[in-house]
């Protein structure tokens, strides 16, 4: 019975944080930009001058409960 | 490594965004559109219906190819925000395998990044809010949002902490109690925003919120469940756990 146990046999090694960085701002910086465009971008504040992006995001911003308008 | 990670995350997340995406379109676009009709009702009650709003996107698409492009947009964002803090968290703050590591942070993520915010600054349906305090209501969304998230982090810190001293239930409610003791005085500080209008449905707004909670539940659920068992046979077999 004792080697029945919920405890891993192997622990989990950590990834190195230098391996985990550059990765973490490039691709954190593109998903930010990607949660703006569908969050925020022409509600609060605006880099294209039309409404366009809005509206067309305009049901998934609401449910996803960003404010929209 | 990290890399094929981020990549794994970002595809779960779209996987995540259809499931949100069918739930939001079965469950919540119903209440978008008994909203929006409020709303024309109000105009046209007021008198002024007679100036038609020129659609710059249809309803059709708004419901369609919009709904499942911000679904599916969001989701492989926050797939890959996911994956980036997974690649972190692994082997580090827990010692669980990917798949336990990757339920326990959705689980986390979902009361952090959505429940929390949402129980402050809850989601609006269409004719519910001032566009002229737009900007303000985002502001305070996303500092919630954020407070939120440092909260979280503190909590889970805190506990780690402790753990040697208390035993790892101790140590979990102090970390909770931390979280809450947080969210208590940053919800009370900060201020309430009420811009529902006079006689706007109770019923429509409670079930417009439990919708949106719903379609975020999806989301957060289904990249909690699929995330650990892809980004497993990424994981080199050193940094595997046995035991899942």
């Amino acid at each position: 019975m004792s080697d029945i146990t919920f405890a891993p046999e192997i622990r989990p090694v950590p990834i190195p944080v230098r391996e985990i960085l550059p990765w973490a701002i490039f691709g954190g910086l593109l998903m930010i930009l990607g949660i703006y465009f569908v969050g925020a971008e022409e509600g609060a504040t605006t880099l294209f001058s039309s409404l366009s992006t809005h509206e067309f995001v305009h049901d998934a911003r609401h449910l996803l409960g960003f404010p929209c308008h | 490594m990290v890399g094929n990670l981020l990549i794994r995350g970002m595809l779960v997340g779209i996987l995540a965004g259809l499931f949100a995406f069918g739930f939001a379109r079965v469950f919540g676009e119903p209440h978008i559109d008994s909203a929006i009709a409020y709303e024309e009702a109000m105009a046209e009650a007021s008198g002024e219906a007679a100036e038609e709003e020129e659609e710059l996107v249809s309803r059709e698409t708004q419901a369609g190819a919009g709904l499942l492009t911000g679904s599916v947009v969001y989701g492989a964002a926050i797939g890959g925000l996911f994956s980036l803090v997974f690649a972190y968290v692994y082997g580090r703050v827990t010692s669980f395998g990917p798949r336990a590591t990757a339920g326990l942070l959705a689980v986390a993520a979902f009361i952090a990044v959505v429940l929390v915010p949402a129980l402050k600054y809850p989601a609006t349906p269409p004719a519910v809010g001032n566009p002229e305090t737009i900007g303000e209501r985002t502001e305070l969304f996303f500092v919630m949002l954020v407070v939120s998230v440092i909260a979280a982090v503190v909590a889970v810190a805190l506990a780690r902490r402790l753990w040697s001293q208390l035993g790892g239930w101790n140590a979990g409610i102090a970390g909770a109690l931390a979280f809450i003791v947080i969210i208590a005085i940053a919800q009370y500080a900060l201020p309430t925003v009420n811009e529902i209008p006079d006689g706007y449905s109770a019923d429509l707004l409670w079930r417009f919120r439990t919708s949106s909670l719903g379609m975020h539940a999806v989301l957060w659920a289904v990249i909690g469940l699929a995330f650990g068992a892809v980004a497993e046979r990424a994981l080199p077999a050193g940094a595997r756990a046995r035991a899942a």
